[in-house]
């Protein structure tokens, strides 16, 4: 199965980095992927956006108009990538950077407070990592096991004592999201 | 040992900062400019220097880079550049001079959208300035353009091949898309630098060195006496056949019994692939010509194909550049039509469908161009 996942938010927040992380999870499972970013001025305080495609097959285009799930993480995110959901996909969305919630009837729309569990775990930096864990309990497109693996690969070594950390975040982040909307 | 193939995700920059290495390149002289800063980048993180011996340089400019690759291309050494477009601009000079002198190099574009210093985003705009030329003369530049990361990676090679089989400068026609993509790539297997001898063995025609066994080498573009460019030139030209005959490169796909034909290069052709799959789906044969080599152009191939089809759509990240060489190679034949987007927008492959959808109604409504 094809997934066609589009990551937006602010710039700082980890969306690159989530994506990359989602990205080499793949690439460790051995299947076909993706990542296209956003490299334009935007992202300096503005919306940051990467467009990871995973696959069976060779992905052709990196480039797509809709998308199977969205991972909004702020408002002008929100009104850009709304409408480019495909009917019956999903929304995953935290409420913290969000003043006008989703309107949409047709797809998923699924709560991760990650600002606040956060604020919780007192490491704003785990932010992308419970928001990744919120889009493994809702699509399980890799395996819990491999993105550690991946976490291990893409992380330079000094950081390595910080992958428990990161576990426990992924964690909490599949404990904490909510249902908002089912078609 | 020979090292395992490690299949690695990177980024079309990393590719090429890596695979130059890999190939045994010999120095990488560059200026910093977006999209493409991540070659050298990495080229300073792996420190070459340290392993292979490769010197990696950030030049005061791309003037300075340019004639850096046309010096040492003229010792022999496999030296290269990278930029983008409007840093490429200003490296016409050097490489008209290189083409001019016989002297191989490797010059990548990662591009981005014009005119002048234009936006960031990625663009297809420089095909005219990379198979026209920005310099002056009859010259040819061969031109690669890779449509994925694992070409941004094998092209290096290809390209000094090619460069230094025919003493011309070689370019690899990149954008802004397959420089920043990640995606799964395997990288070629290291291979040593050649060593002093190896090169003055190689290329008697280096400027290795003064030698009792030969005369001076040295490397001009200028001679003044007419009748002794005109020969040079000739010589040239016989060369840019030569290379016309033997280095063609395309793929196909889906072609075999496709009634509607897409011709897209580099970053497009992705995307056009995309809406060749979906158009599939909805019963349309659809099927798609992608040159490789841009110069040398697959014009046979396409004059061919454009008996078989009932119309051709170019499409291309620009206003219509590629769109005149199939025009040129169909010459009437079939109609020809182009859909681009313009100063750093992207097509996508639902706009790619609809341009073709739009040309197929048109030939129903025999509202032929």
């Amino acid at each position: 199965m094809k997934q066609e996942i589009i990551i937006s938010g602010f710039g700082g927040q980890g969306v690159l980095s989530m994506g990359k992380i989602l990205a080499y999870s793949a690439l460790m499972e051995g299947r076909e992927v993706s990542w296209f970013p956003a490299y334009g001025p935007e992202q300096r305080g503005g919306t940051a956006n990467v467009s990871v495609i995973i696959g069976d097959e060779r992905i052709s285009s990196p480039i797509v108009s809709t998308f199977d799930t969205a991972i909004i993480l702020n408002q002008p995110s929100l009104q850009r990538f709304e409408h480019c959901i495909k009917p019956n996909g999903t929304l995953i969305y935290d409420p913290y950077g969000i003043s006008t919630p989703p309107t949409r009837t047709d797809i998923h729309i699924y709560r991760i407070n990650a600002m606040d569990v956060a604020a919780e775990m007192d490491n704003v930096k785990a932010f992308n990592m419970i928001v990744l864990g919120a889009l493994l309990k809702v699509t399980p497109i890799v395996a819990l096991e491999n993105v550690v693996k991946a976490l291990r690969k893409t992380l330079p070594e000094r950081h390595h004592h910080l992958i428990p950390l990161n576990e426990e975040a992924l964690h909490k982040g599949m404990e904490s999201v909510t249902s908002v909307h089912q078609p | 040992m020979q090292q395992p193939q490690e299949t690695m995700l990177l980024k079309g920059n990393e590719a090429i900062a890596l695979a130059a290495i890999r190939c045994g390149c010999d120095g990488f002289f560059g200026y910093p400019i977006t999209p493409q800063s991540e070659i050298l980048e990495t080229l300073c993180k792996e420190k070459p220097w340290e392993t292979t011996g490769m010197t990696v340089l950030q030049a005061e400019s791309e003037l300075a880079s340019i004639n850096m690759v046309y010096a040492g291309g003229a010792t022999g050494k496999k030296v290269m550049t990278s930029s983008s477009s409007p840093g490429v601009a200003l490296m016409q000079e050097g490489i008209t001079y290189m083409a001019g002198a016989e002297i191989p190099g490797v010059i990548v574009n990662v591009q981005r959208g014009g005119p002048g210093l234009g936006t960031i985003q990625p663009s297809q705009a420089d095909y005219f300035q990379s198979t026209r030329g920005g310099g002056n003369g009859d010259y040819e530049v061969i031109v690669l353009a890779p449509s994925s990361v694992q070409e941004m990676a094998d092209f290096i090679g290809l390209a000094f091949e090619l460069a230094f089989r025919y003493r011309n400068p070689a370019l690899i026609l990149s954008d802004g898309v397959i420089g920043q993509m990640m995606e799964k790539v395997v990288l070629p297997p290291q291979q040593p630098r050649l060593t002093e001898a190896e090169i003055a063995q190689r290329y008697p025609w280096a400027a290795t060195g003064r030698s009792k066994n030969r005369g001076s080498n040295y490397f001009t573009s200028l001679e003044l006496h007419p009748e002794a460019q005109e020969k040079h030139n000739l010589h040239l030209q016989e060369k840019y056949a030569r290379i016309r005959k033997n280095e063609v490169r395309y793929e196909e796909y889906q072609c075999e019994d496709a009634t509607y034909l897409i011709v897209a290069f580099g970053s497009a052709a992705r995307m056009a692939q995309k809406a060749i799959e979906d158009l599939r789906k909805k019963g349309i044969r659809a099927g798609m010509l992608r040159p490789i080599t841009l110069w040398p152009f697959p014009s046979e191939r396409i004059a061919q194909l454009s008996t078989q089809v009932k119309g051709i759509l170019c499409t291309e990240i620009n206003a219509g550049q590629m769109v005149q060489d199939i025009r040129l190679a169909v010459e009437g034949r079939t109609p020809v039509f182009h859909y681009g987007r313009l100063g750093g927008m992207v097509p996508t492959p639902d706009e790619i469908e609809n341009a073709l959808t739009e040309m197929i109604d048109n030939f129903s409504n025999e509202n032929h161009e």
